[in-house]
């Protein structure tokens, strides 16, 4: 070693300004986020500071501390390969850790966590309000005595008022009359489950019985369909939903509904697997809601594991 | 009436200094930018002799995807991406405003175009084996690009914001929602939520008009990269090299790029390799 008094006096290396820029960071987030917050931040960037000012004047307040300079690890089993004894300036090249690799690495591992910082709200804000916050209809398609026992009605309704006629959704609905003394209703979501659009009811429309009630802008309109089939590529339900022909992969969707004051409400809608039986007799396998050309039983149901929130 | 020939006609010392003042500016540019250079490198490099009309399909298409840009820029001047204006803003610019119906049509007509001169380039390189060694990531960047016009014509095709638009894009979303495992949750994202609604046009009208494009934008710059690079392909049936690198011709009477199959050659530009 040469003396000490010949070289300029360098601080020694040392780490805690990384602390002390944790605590400055956590001290400004802190200002924003919560006084709490704010207080340790300011704790821990004095208590870093400190450390950092007593390393950093080490060398003019005491005799300088030897540090055993850093090596690269791989340094020594790459010499045991390479089974010569290595020139003497070779270890002193390996001793010292280039200091434009440190500050290329630090420099680009830097950029990369202030990338990742900033395009993970990025992406949040891009992906998730598709899948937060779905409005939950609650709908109110009108009083029971609209409702004849035995009849299919056409409700069209806006789900969201607001948003206008985009909005705007039908079921089909059917009073089944009461089983054991509770009325059954059965609803049955248009859109075909092969591809999204539209289903019509397979037989004559009462037009002159349309009538419009309530906030949503329901339309009641009756009509006495023997199934149901979709003009985009033709597939075909019966009066329970159920696939008779085409594309579709599963029965129509159904809706919960509830009775409140003697009017009909609108509920969730869920997937159907299939309907045994009809009318206040069915027996529907459920299903959590799925997009149409989704299979929900069978073995295809297993290429769909993850159903969406 | 005899005239000297005219390489060794004399300008006149009028047209020097017009020639001077003309080319003032150009070279100021070049000596700080080396843009006309680059420019000049661009437009006048060599390629095969016997090139012809297929050739050019690669540049109709661009220019086919540069109208589309700009047709697409005017009409958003005038388009209104809201599910209670959208339909209107539409019937505005085909009716009222004018020359807006040619606008209009120029891009969607030109949508169509656009694809069938992707297909038709497609087909040529293909068919011509330039898809070859070393062109191959160029074939891969074009196919990008025509997944990248698909993805356009479907986001595009919803804005007109009509029952056609609205049912076409419900099944073309729907389509997407039966692939396994991921297509429920991209055909919610597609949707904006769980439904078409507002955010939906707002979503595809974004992805048309800034995303999409700047992902054209930078894979066509790429393509043209390569192509300038790796030079054009002869016909293969050409029986002889370009008049480009000659260290690199094919043997006499070989059909460039079919006669030495997995022959790896350094990569070659404007001949028959």
């Amino acid at each position: 070693m040469t003396s000490p008094d010949d070289k300029p006096h360098l601080p020694a290396p040392t780490l805690w300004p990384l602390g002390f820029a944790a605590g400055i960071a956590c001290l400004l987030v802190g200002l924003v986020v919560s006084e709490l917050v704010a207080i340790i931040g300011g704790a821990l960037a004095v208590v870093f500071g400190f450390l950092w000012i007593r390393d950093v004047t080490r060398g003019i307040t005491a005799e300088p501390a030897h540090v055993e300079p850093e090596r690269r690890r791989g340094a020594a089993t790459a010499r045991a390969r390479a089974d010569v004894t290595p020139p003497a300036y070779e270890e002193e090249e390996e001793a010292a850790y280039p200091r434009s690799t440190f500050l290329a690495v630090t420099t680009l591992g830097l950029g990369a966590v202030i990338g990742g910082v900033i395009t993970a709200p990025v992406l949040g804000f891009a992906v998730l309000p598709s899948f937060t916050n779905q409005p939950d209809q609650d709908v109110e398609l009108g009083p029971l005595e609209d409702f004849p026992e035995g009849q299919f009605v056409i409700a069209t309704y806006l789900e969201q008022p607001e948003v206008g006629e985009v909005s705007r959704r039908t079921v089909f609905v059917r009073n089944n009359g009461l089983l054991e003394d509770q009325p059954s209703f059965t609803v049955i979501f248009s859109r075909c489950v092969h591809l999204g659009c539209p289903v019509q009811p397979n037989g004559p429309i009462d037009e002159e019985s349309r009538k419009t009630v309530g906030e949503h802008n329901v339309l009641l309109t009756q009509a006495q369909p023997v199934g149901f089939g979709c003009p985009c590529h033709g597939g075909q339900y019966d009066t329970e939903g159920n696939r008779t022909a085409g594309p579709p992969v599963r029965a129509l969707d159904r809706a919960e509904f509830r009775i409140r004051d003697g009017r009909l409400w609108l509920g969730s809608f869920y997937s159907v697997g299939e309907v045994e039986g009809s009318g206040a007799q069915a027996r529907i396998k459920k299903y959590g809601r799925a997009a149409p050309g989704v299979h929900v039983d069978g073995i295809s149901s297993w290429l769909y594991p993850i159903e969406v929130p | 009436m005899a005239t000297a020939p005219p390489k060794k006609r004399k300008k006149s010392a009028r047209r020097q200094q017009l020639e001077f003042v003309a080319l003032y500016p150009v070279d100021w540019l070049d000596e700080r930018s080396g843009l006309v250079r680059w420019v000049k490198h661009f437009l006048f490099r060599k390629v095969p002799r016997d090139i012809g009309w297929y050739h050019t399909l690669g540049s109709a298409t661009l220019t086919a995807f540069i109208m589309q840009a700009i047709t697409g820029v005017i009409l958003a001047f005038y388009y209104k991406p809201d599910p209670d204006s959208a339909y209107e803003s539409i019937q505005h610019i085909t009716n009222d405003l004018t020359l807006g119906w040619l606008v209009r049509g120029m891009h969607k007509w030109g949508a169509s175009v656009f694809i069938i001169l992707m297909f038709f380039h497609a087909a040529r390189v293909f068919l011509f084996g330039a898809y070859k060694y070393p062109r191959e990531l160029n074939w891969i960047v074009g196919v990008l690009l025509l997944v990248l016009g698909m993805l356009e014509g479907f986001t595009g095709y919803l804005l007109p914001w009509d029952q056609t638009a609205y049912w076409a894009t419900v099944v073309g979303i729907n389509l997407n929602a039966t692939a396994p495992f991921l297509g429920p949750f991209l055909a919610q994202f597609l949707q904006g939520g769980d439904a078409i609604g507002r955010n939906t046009l707002s979503m595809f009208y974004s992805l048309h008009m800034l995303l999409i494009p700047g992902a054209i934008i930078a894979l066509i710059l790429l393509h043209l990269h390569l192509v300038i690079r790796l030079g054009v392909v002869a016909n293969p049936w050409t029986p002889e090299p370009g008049d480009g690198d000659k260290a690199a011709a094919a043997p006499p009477g070989g059909r460039a790029g079919l006669l030495r199959p997995g022959r790896r050659g350094p990569p070659t530009r404007g001949n028959g390799a």
